[in-house]
């Protein structure tokens, strides 16, 4: 049966990986390629880069990492932030990643997850959604986190889908660095909705939090985290054999 | 040599990379000559069938792959250019495939009684069902990155491996010189890389 997915984010500003801690056998945590290859061997099941970079020289730093990183480490690669166009895809996509994730971009332009799904497929179009409890309703968040949309999450999520994402990413502001777990009621919300593979994101704070999301969800199909990670608060390794023995399958 | 043949689907990147990674020298091309003279073929894919099809035959693929196949040449085909070896395919209409191997790619959905993610997203189990020298060293149970919401049935005879979502779908095939994966060696990690190797020296 498959397993559930594991996947660590990566910050990368200027072609630096923005935080973390050293892991032993690790000598430069900043170095986005040398991570990568730290938690592939970890058992990561997947990778995500985040571009933060607002230069176009950072962004010339961005796809350098990618082509190093892809011709090293050969497991799936999701690249986000700062994708505005198809030709942002073609990007990404032409330096090695799998998938292309689309956040602010999509909401600017409601043209764009059509368009990119007819060229590449929707196996590479990923939907990022922050979202956050307003009025008793999900609402649908931009500028991470900062500007309010309007737009009904799950509505957003479900036409989204519908236009060609053929996977969602859900980060919850709400449980976001609270670090208490993740959101399981807007989770719970959004999997039902879709048919597409929903990766939960926001709020992880320990292994306990990965096992109550896949055992109270167990159709939740990933979890992904950043800083838990990367200041060594939970190794992949030790993560995944917790969840094995607490009877979620995972590929160790 | 190994030729991976470019027909316009998808982004050979990744393939090149692991390709280099286990020391095989890869060229993505189009070139019939180039194609002929190496001496393992790979037909990768990603998306619809349909498209991938259409492109194959625009670009005159699809003839050059029959006869590579005709000649004993090993040839491989990931995700969607293991589909277009089958002789049916049934996405977007029915669709006639390089029809190499006996079979029929058909929506997995329908198959299953549990609602599951559509499409299969994620690394599963291989269940071998029969010896196949592409998995030499790889052990049963090991794990291998899908995407996929087609996969190809009525095909038991080359079947050489299955993975379990919900029902058990194609994973692997061959016949002969013909083989299949339905994932991706290449994003399987150090097992993918393995299998690849296996192919190359074939």
């Amino acid at each position: 049966m498959i397993t559930k997915r594991i996947i660590p984010c990566l910050d990368v500003r200027d072609g630096r990986v923005v935080k973390g801690v050293n892991f032993e056998g690790l000598r430069d945590v900043n170095d986005p390629v040398a991570l990568a290859e730290y938690y592939s061997d970890a058992g990561a099941d997947e990778l995500v880069f985040y571009d933060i970079t607002a230069s176009h020289e950072g962004r010339k730093l961005f796809t350098d990492i990618l082509t190093r990183t892809a011709s090293k480490i050969f497991i799936p690669l999701t690249v986000g932030g700062g994708i505005n166009t198809v030709e942002d895809f073609d990007r990404v996509l032409k330096c090695g990643a799998d998938k292309v994730s689309v956040n602010s971009g999509a909401i600017r332009n409601p043209g764009l997850i059509p368009a990119a799904a007819e060229k590449y497929g929707s196996q590479c179009v990923v939907l990022s959604v922050d979202a956050k409890r307003v009025n008793g309703s999900f609402h649908v968040f931009q500028n991470g986190g900062r500007i309010d949309t309007g737009l009904d999450a799950l509505e957003w999520i479900r036409s989204g889908v519908e236009h060609g994402a053929g996977e969602v990413v859900l980060n919850s502001i709400d449980t976001d660095g609270v670090k208490q777990g993740f959101d399981l009621e807007m989770l719970k919300a959004v999997n039902e909705i879709v048919r597409v593979p929903v990766i939960a994101s926001g709020g992880a704070g320990s292994m306990a939090d990965f096992a109550e999301l896949f055992h109270t969800i167990p159709d939740i199909s990933a979890g992904l985290a950043a800083s838990i990670f990367h200041f060594g608060e939970v190794s992949i390794k030790d993560l995944k054999a917790y969840l094995n023995k607490e009877g979620v399958l995972v590929r160790l | 040599m190994i030729a991976v043949v470019d027909y316009g689907v998808g982004n050979l990147f990744s393939l090149r990379c692991s390709l280099e990674a286990i020391g095989e020298k890869a060229v993505i091309t189009r070139d019939k000559e180039v194609i002929t003279g190496s001496d393992h073929v790979i037909l990768p894919g990603v998306g619809a069938f349909g498209d991938a099809l259409a492109k194959l035959k625009e670009t005159g693929m699809f003839d050059l792959m029959r006869e590579i196949a005709e000649e004993g040449k090993p040839m491989l085909g990931i995700c969607v250019g293991m589909q277009l070896l089958f002789e049916k395919d049934l996405e977007f209409g029915e669709h006639e495939g390089l029809s190499l191997l006996p079979g029929t790619v058909d929506a997995i959905e329908p198959r299953l009684t549990r609602k599951l993610d559509i499409p299969q997203m994620g690394w599963n189990a291989l269940k071998y069902t029969k010896a196949s020298p592409i998995f030499e060293g790889i052990e049963e149970g090991t794990h291998m990155y899908f995407v996929h919401s087609y996969a190809a049935r009525d095909c038991e005879s080359v079947t050489t491996a299955a993975c379990e979502y919900e029902i058990d779908l194609t994973a692997a095939v061959q016949k002969d010189n013909i083989f299949g994966t339905q994932f991706h060696p290449e994003k399987s990690g150090p097992a993918g890389l393995k299998l690849l190797k296996n192919f190359c020296t074939l």
